[in-house]
This record gives C-alpha cells, sequence and structure tokens, in this order.
C-alpha cells in the first residue's frame, strides 16, 4: 500500500514540476543584475571617517519570472536582506541593475518609486520594528490601502478583516496594538499588510519563522494559492530549507555576499554541487528523534569570516573541506550543469565528468570572477553590460532556463 | 535527584484590553530541574512567551493579573518584589528573547551592553575584564571578529548576529534557569547547530536548567529530554521527548506532528494544516479548547479535562483529552502517519 501511495506522490510532483516549468515561462518580473551594496563602517570621534566597507551583496545576479518563486537561503549576515532590500529599491544598489517588468528602477527617486512599491512589496523579517506601535491593526493594514487607492468590495475594513482571518488571525482583533499580539501573530500581520494592496511581486523575509508548523503550513498554502490565481511571483528569503524547497522553483544559496548556487528546488537537496550548500544540507536536524539520535551531524568547521575584509578567491576557501590553490586565488564563476543548475565552485561535487566537461559559464557570473571553468577551459570574462543594451539578462538566461 | 529549579502551578495570566479580558495563560502546570532541558511548543499565541516572561515578573502591568504559583527554588516569583526580581534577572534566570531588536539599545554598542549586565551584577569586575569577557562570550557564541564586532550597533548587524549577541547575554552570569524563547529561528542551520551544542555544554557542565520555547520540531528532536505542548493558553500535553513524538496522546500534538515538513521527504502538493481559526482568548471555547477544530469532539468534551497521565505505563506523561487512551491510538493514525488531518487537496 505505502508503494502505491508513493507512486501516486511522485506522479504528483512530476505534475507539480511540469506546471512550475511551465509557469515559468512568464515575462521577466525581476531582474538584479550584478548588484553590489557595500556599507560603509566608520569610525572617529568628531568627525566620521569611512575606514572599510561591508561587502553585504557582492555581485549578486537573478531573473526571476512571472508566476514563479525564487528561494534564497544562506547563512545569518550573508546579506540576504540587503539583497531583498536592494530589490524592492528600499535600498540604492552601489553598482547594478535592478529592472522590475522591464523597467530600469535602480536609481528612481522616491515619488516615481511610489507606483513600484505598490506592487512590489516587502515583508520584512523583524516584525516588530516594522509595525508601528502605535497604530492599530486595522490602520497598519488599512493605511497602504488607502494610499495606494486599494478599495475592498465592501469597503477597507471588510477587506482588513478577510486578510486576518486568511493568515489565520482572528477578525476581532482589528482594534488591537502591535504589543497586544504574540510574536507569530505580529509576523502575520506584516504578511497581511503586504498582501493588501494586491502587489505583482511580494519578497518575504523570513515570513513563516515564528509560525508553529501548522499555521505556517496555512500560510504557505495561502501563498500558493495566490500564486496560482493571480500569477504572483515570490522572492522567498528562509532558513528552513524544508519550507524553503517546498515553495521554491528554484533556490539561490548565498554565502559572504556572493550567489554560491542556484538550482532547481528538487535538484538542489539530491545533488547539492557546492561545497557549502552540502555543509548547510548536512545541518538539517531531523524531526524525529531516534533518526535524530542514529545521524551524526556534520558541521562545518571554522568560523564566518569578516565581510569587511573577505577571503580572496572563493570567499568560502577558509571552511572549505575541499580548498585547493587555486580556490584562494581565482573567483570561480558560476558554472552551468544541466538543468539549468548553476554552481560557483572548482571542485564541484555530485556532478560527472560529462557534466563537467560540457559546463559552461553562465552570465549570471560575477564579472570579477575568473574565466577558468572546472574542467580547465579558459573562458573570456565577458564585459560589464548592465546598463540596458541587448535586453538584460533575461535575454541572456533564455538559454538557461527553457520553455 | 537532581536539584528542583522550577515548579509551576496551575498559573494564570490575563489583560485587560478594550475588548475584554484576554486569557494569555489559563492553567499552566511543569517543572524544571537543574540539567534538563524543557522544550515548549505549541500554537502560535497560545501563551510561550506570556508564560516565560512571567517567570521573570516582565508581564506585570496595571492590566495584568496573575493566579496560581510559580517557585524559583522554593520562592514564589509572582508576589517578589520588584528589588528582588532585579536580583533574580539575569543571574538566577536569564532569557533571550524572542525579538532581540526590542531587548538591544539602539543607541548603545553591543559588547557595551553585555559589559554593563556584567558589571550591574557585580561592581568588582573592571571595565576591562568584563569586556574580555563579553568577547569571550560573543566568540563562543559564533560571532565572527567579537573583539572588532563588540564596537557596532545593533542596527549594524544582521538578524541571526543580534540574536547570537543575546544569547552571549543571557550566558554572562551563568543562570541556574536560562529561558530561551526561540532563538534560534533567526539562525542558519550550520550557526544553529553550534548553538544547540552551546545549550547542551551548558546544560552538561554548568548544570543549569534550559527551557527551550520552539517552533522547530528538528530542533527540539535534538535537544529536549522533555516537552511541553501548548494550545490556546493551556499545556495540553506533556511527557518525555520520545513520549510525545511516538506516543502523542492530544489531537492537537497530532496535528502538529501530522504537519511537519521533511527536507528529506517529497512533499506534498498541500502541506497539511489543522483546519480553523484558533479560539479567541477573550470569548474561549466552553470546556476543551480545541473543541471547534477536533474532530474527535463528543459530548463529554464540554467539560474542561484535566492535566493528568492518563497511559498507564507512563505516570508522567500527562494529557488534557478525555478520549480513551486505546482509543487514541487507532484514531490518530491517519494515511500511515500521525495527524488529524482532512487533506484538502
Ligand atoms: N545598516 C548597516 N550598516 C552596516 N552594516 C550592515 C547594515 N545592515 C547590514 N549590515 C551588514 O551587512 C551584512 C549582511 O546583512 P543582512 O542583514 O543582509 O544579512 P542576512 O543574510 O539577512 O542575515 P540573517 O539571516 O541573519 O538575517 C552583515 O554583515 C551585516 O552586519
Ligand atoms: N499585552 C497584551 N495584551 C493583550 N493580549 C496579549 C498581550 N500580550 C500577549 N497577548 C495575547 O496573549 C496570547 C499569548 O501570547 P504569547 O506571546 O505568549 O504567545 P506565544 O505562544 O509566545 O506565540 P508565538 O509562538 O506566536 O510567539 C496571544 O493570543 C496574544 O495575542
Ligand atoms: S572553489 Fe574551492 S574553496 Fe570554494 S567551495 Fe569550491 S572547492 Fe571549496
Ligand atoms: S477533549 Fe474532546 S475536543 Fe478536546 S481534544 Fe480530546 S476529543 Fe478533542
Ligand atoms: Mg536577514
Ligand atoms: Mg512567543
Amino acid at each position: 500500500m505505502s508503494e502505491e501511495r508513493n507512486q501516486g506522490a511522485a506522479e504528483t510532483q512530476e505534475l507539480r514540476e511540469a506546471a512550475r516549468s511551465l509557469a515559468g515561462t512568464g515575462k521577466p518580473m525581476l531582474e538584479a543584475e550584478h548588484v553590489q551594496l557595500y556599507f560603509p563602517v566608520k569610525k572617529g570621534i568628531l568627525v566620521d571617517r569611512t575606514i572599510g566597507h561591508v561587502h553585504a551583496v557582492d555581485d549578486c545576479s537573478i531573473a526571476l519570472r512571472e508566476g514563479e518563486t525564487l528561494g534564497i537561503v544562506g547563512e545569518s549576515g550573508c546579506g540576504k536582506s540587503t539583497f531583498a532590500r536592494c530589490m524592492v529599491r528600499l535600498l540604492e544598489p552601489t553598482a547594478g541593475v535592478i529592472r522590475f517588468r522591464g523597467t530600469d528602477i535602480t536609481h528612481l527617486g522616491r515619488r516615481k518609486l511610489e507606483p513600484i512599491h505598490r506592487e512590489a512589496q516587502l515583508v520584512f523579517q523583524d516584525p516588530v520594528s516594522s509595525l508601528n506601535p502605535r497604530k492599530r491593526v486595522g490602520q497598519i493594514v488599512g493605511t497602504p490601502m488607502k494610499l495606494h487607492g486599494v478599495k475592498g468590495q465592501n469597503g477597507v475594513e471588510d477587506r482588513v478583516r478577510e486578510l486576518l482571518g486568511r493568515v489565520g488571525l482572528n477578525p476581532e482583533h482589528i482594534n488591537r496594538f502591535p504589543h497586544e499580539f504574540s510574536g507569530g501573530q505580529r509576523q502575520r500581520i506584516g504578511v497581511a499588510r503586504a498582501l493588501a494592496v494586491d502587489p505583482r511581486l511580494i519578497v518575504l523575509d523570513e515570513p513563516v519563522s515564528a509560525l508553529d508548523v501548522s499555521i505556517q503550513a496555512q500560510v504557505i498554502n495561502l501563498l500558493d494559492d495566490l500564486q496560482d490565481d493571480f500569477g504572483l511571483s515570490y522572492v522567498f528569503i528562509a532558513h528552513d530549507l524544508s519550507v524553503v524547497r517546498h515553495v521554491s522553483d528554484r533556490i539561490g544559496v548565498m554565502y559572504l555576499g556572493k550567489i554560491v548556487e542556484l538550482s532547481p528546488a528538487k535538484e538542489l537537496y539530491t545533488k547539492p554541487i557546492h561545497p557549502y550548500t552540502q555543509a548547510l544540507l548536512g545541518a538539517i536536524p531531523i524531526p524525529d528523534p531516534e533518526e535524530n539520535r542514529a545521524r551524526e551531524r556534520v558541521v562545518v568547521g571554522g568560523e564566518p569570516p569578516n565581510p569587511v575584509d573577505p577571503p580572496t578567491g572563493c570567499r568560502f576557501h577558509t571552511r572549505c573541506p575541499h580548498a585547493t590553490d587555486i580556490c584562494k586565488q581565482v573567483e570561480p564563476p558560476l558554472a552551468e550543469y544541466p538543468g539549468g543548475h548553476l554552481a560557483a565552485c572548482h571542485h564541484p561535487q555530485n556532478v560527472t565528468e560529462e557534466e563537467v566537461t560540457n559546463a559552461g559559464r553562465s552570465p549570471l557570473s560575477p564579472l570579477v570572477a575568473g574565466g577558468l571553468l572546472p574542467n580547465g577551459k579558459e573562458v573570456p570574462v565577458p564585459q560589464a553590460d548592465t546598463n540596458g543594451a541587448g535586453g538584460g539578462l533575461a535575454a541572456r538566461l533564455k538559454r538557461i532556463a527553457p520553455g | 535527584m537532581a536539584e528542583r529549579l522550577l515548579e509551576v502551578e496551575d498559573l494564570q495570566v490575563s489583560f485587560a484590553t478594550e475588548d475584554g479580558v484576554v486569557r494569555a495563560v489559563d492553567g499552566v502546570t511543569f517543572t524544571l530541574d537543574r540539567g534538563e532541558v524543557l522544550a515548549i511548543v505549541g500554537e502560535s499565541g497560545s501563551g510561550k512567551s506570556v508564560t516565560s516572561m512571567t517567570l521573570m515578573g516582565l508581564t506585570r502591568g496595571p492590566n495584568a493579573r496573575f493566579a496560581g504559583s510559580a517557585k524559583l527554588k522554593g520562592k514564589e516569583l509572582l508576589t517578589a518584589s520588584e528589588e528582588d526580581l532585579q536580583h533574580i534577572r539575569g543571574a538566577e534566570i536569564a532569557m533571550i528573547f524572542q525579538d532581540p531588536i526590542s531587548s538591544l539599545s539602539p543607541v548603545h554598542r553591543i559588547g557595551d551592553q553585555i559589559v554593563e549586565q556584567i558589571r550591574a551584577h557585580d561592581k568588582k569586575v573592571s571595565k576591562g575584564e568584563a569586556f574580555d569577557h563579553a568577547v569571550e562570550l560573543m566568540e563562543r557564541v559564533g560571532i565572527p571578529h567579537a573583539r572588532a564586532r563588540a564596537r557596532a550597533f545593533p542596527h549594524e548587524f544582521s538578524g541571526g548576529m543580534r540574536q547570537r549577541a543575546m544569547i552571549a547575554m543571557a550566558l554572562s552570569l551563568s543562570p541556574s534557569v536560562l529561558i530561551a524563547d526561540e532563538p534560534t529561528t533567526a539562525l542558519d542551520v550550520t550557526i544553529q547547530a553550534q548553538i544547540l551544542a552551546e545549550v547542551k555544554t551548558l546544560k552538561e557542565h554548568s548544570d543549569s536548567g534550559i527551557i527551550f520555547v520552539t517552533h522547530d520540531l528538528g530542533v527540539v528532536a535534538d535537544i529536549a529530554d522533555r516537552v511541553i505542548v501548548m494550545y490556546a493558553g493551556r499545556v495540553v500535553e506533556q511527557g518525555t521527548l520520545d513520549e510525545i513524538f511516538y506516543d502523542p496522546q492530544h489531537p492537537y500534538t497530532w496535528g502538529l506532528l501530522g504537519s511537519v515538513t521533511r527536507m528529506d521527504r517529497d512533499p506534498p502538493k498541500r502541506l497539511p494544516s489543522i483546519p480553523g481559526l484558533p479560539p479567541s482568548l477573550i470569548r474561549a471555547p466552553r470546556g476543551c479548547h480545541f473543541r471547534p477544530r477536533c474532530p474527535h469532539e463528543f459530548e463529554r468534551c464540554a467539560e474542561v479535562p484535566p492535566l493528568e497521565a492518563r497511559v498507564a505505563e507512563a505516570p508522567d506523561h500527562l494529557d488534557r483529552c478525555w478520549l480513551e487512551v486505546e482509543d487514541k491510538r487507532t484514531r490518530r493514525e491517519i494515511e500511515g502517519r500521525i495527524g488529524l488531518v482532512r487533506d484538502a487537496a
């Protein structure tokens, strides 16, 4: 019987993936090309002097299509939230280009960003500091609707109540203040607020981390439904890899300001190519006491490097069990393996010799990354082409994501 | 037998609000011994944080009312004077808060805040010594380049680094009870593993008792000795780690375990979740709080089920459900796993 069930599950999974690759044919929603964000580090008593920069996001590129979900995982402090803020232009990148539905929004001013901010919402990682403590929930969720001229069918208040219910909050609580809610309840207020203005893209920064697994499932099912019904696109940042795997079509893995692997969601687990991804997967706790006791948790050694002065070459080389000399000298480009699976590593894991031989340099590679592919082939490093000429990344990426 | 650190008996906490009285905690009973890790899991909004903060005396206020008892080494905490609490906080009971940003001062450097805390309890420690100790603690919880980063302000830290700073601060006074409210949710799994290892060392060497509030059942499986499950202000089940995972007695626990997603399994198209909304704590349902969402409810459920031992072979496994134990064991199996979910496809 259980075999039958497994087969059923496998079939649904296949259908699901087929549907996803169809969904992937949508138009580009968000393109980030070689985005860089450095924070100045200041020191001084009377006059601040800049003594260095935190390399929070360092030449990261992604392309997200309509109706698609891109998951982002990575070490705490590796730049996920900073990248997210760049995507919806709450921060202005120090270099690179952000395109929203084909329009360059990299340097737009406040006024011009207003309509963009309605369509592209960010759910903040920290619900406490993003909710005004003096406002009631009804106002918090309702005000952006009024501001952006979104009206519910039966008025704003009804719509707010409906949204609260859909994220699993009691609509009776519409008059409460944020401090009167629990951590997980506040997190859902943030989600309801983002949904209120009918956005096209939602960047969700740890949206379910404070929720119990049942409510987590409820919120994720809601996001799934909205995506099916309205073709919403999501960027989903989280530390819980099983949740990310469930919601995402593709998953990007970040380490110290860089995207080191970008993979179809399922493959990331079955075929992690980058040693850092392997380390992440090896550290996941299993929700079963016996299996957990039986397993040896592999924990990556060493301490995370200083983001002000990141290691040369591959940034993971100070902790990587496979590192060799070249890793210290040359930053590996993102190489492209079958199925649109990208990884930036000189000594890729879980790939066949043939796959390595056929790998090519992905246009998503950081510009400064070396021209040396894992198969030893030298490929020309392309010139910066970040100012809109040539139709941008999405056009160049057609090759990578067939469909 | 290990020394009993905490003894909480039928704790009740209610808040007066404009809409009525919120019974946030409505009958919580548990104990904590030296050298054990007690995990509290449960519904979001079920009173886990309010319970924890009440032990620290942090929910007191004009709108709050308390009943029952909570004793630390025999001393009542609910009626302790503010002065006594000052001594207890940090040194006897330390807490890692769910949201680190609001518990760190935004205008002071992280290292200074830890130094401040160390010196507030022991004036004899010099600033330099305290700073060295702070740096050492920050290193222990995995903050890279701790000496330099001790000079950063909280907003210059990522979410996970702030969380680690909070943990360093809580460890600074080697408390006998450490309450960690969602300490690892903001952390990636590798740092999480490091923190969990730190918690285990703390438990083994310094003989602390640890309360660990979390939604991550993987983390629970990794570090807990005993588990409390809360729903709508009440403890609905309590037992050893294995009892809760392999012989769960309360239908809410079944739903919780049935909703877990696993990285090493193919996920279903739709994640299973418990149908319905959590109840209002102002007008909670009569009898069992889980009644409106429970597919197994019957007449008796209109009476409040007491938290008591029902499994003959396990006297410390307590739950609040009227069903017969054998009946439960047959009902909870759904499609080969534990759950109560009518899988809406
Ligand atoms: N305003 C700021 N000034 C200086 N440095 C900053 C600022 N904001 C973030 N940083 C630094 O930038 C880096 C990236 O931070 P970010 O918040 O993007 O990380 P993250 O990947 O979201 O981490 P987490 O998983 O812990 O939330 C960190 O080293 C952080 O300390
Ligand atoms: N100051 C307050 N005034 C009114 N109600 C409150 C107050 N603080 C908390 N509550 C309510 O009490 C209940 C318990 O809150 P608590 O923060 O303990 O939940 P929790 O179990 O920690 O949830 P989470 O997992 O989401 O953090 C919630 O329903 C919350 O809305
Ligand atoms: S490039 Fe070298 S150091 Fe970097 S991940 Fe690959 S093997 Fe490790
Ligand atoms: S007491 Fe009744 S309503 Fe409550 S969990 Fe048990 S069967 Fe369900
Ligand atoms: Mg973040
Ligand atoms: Mg809480």
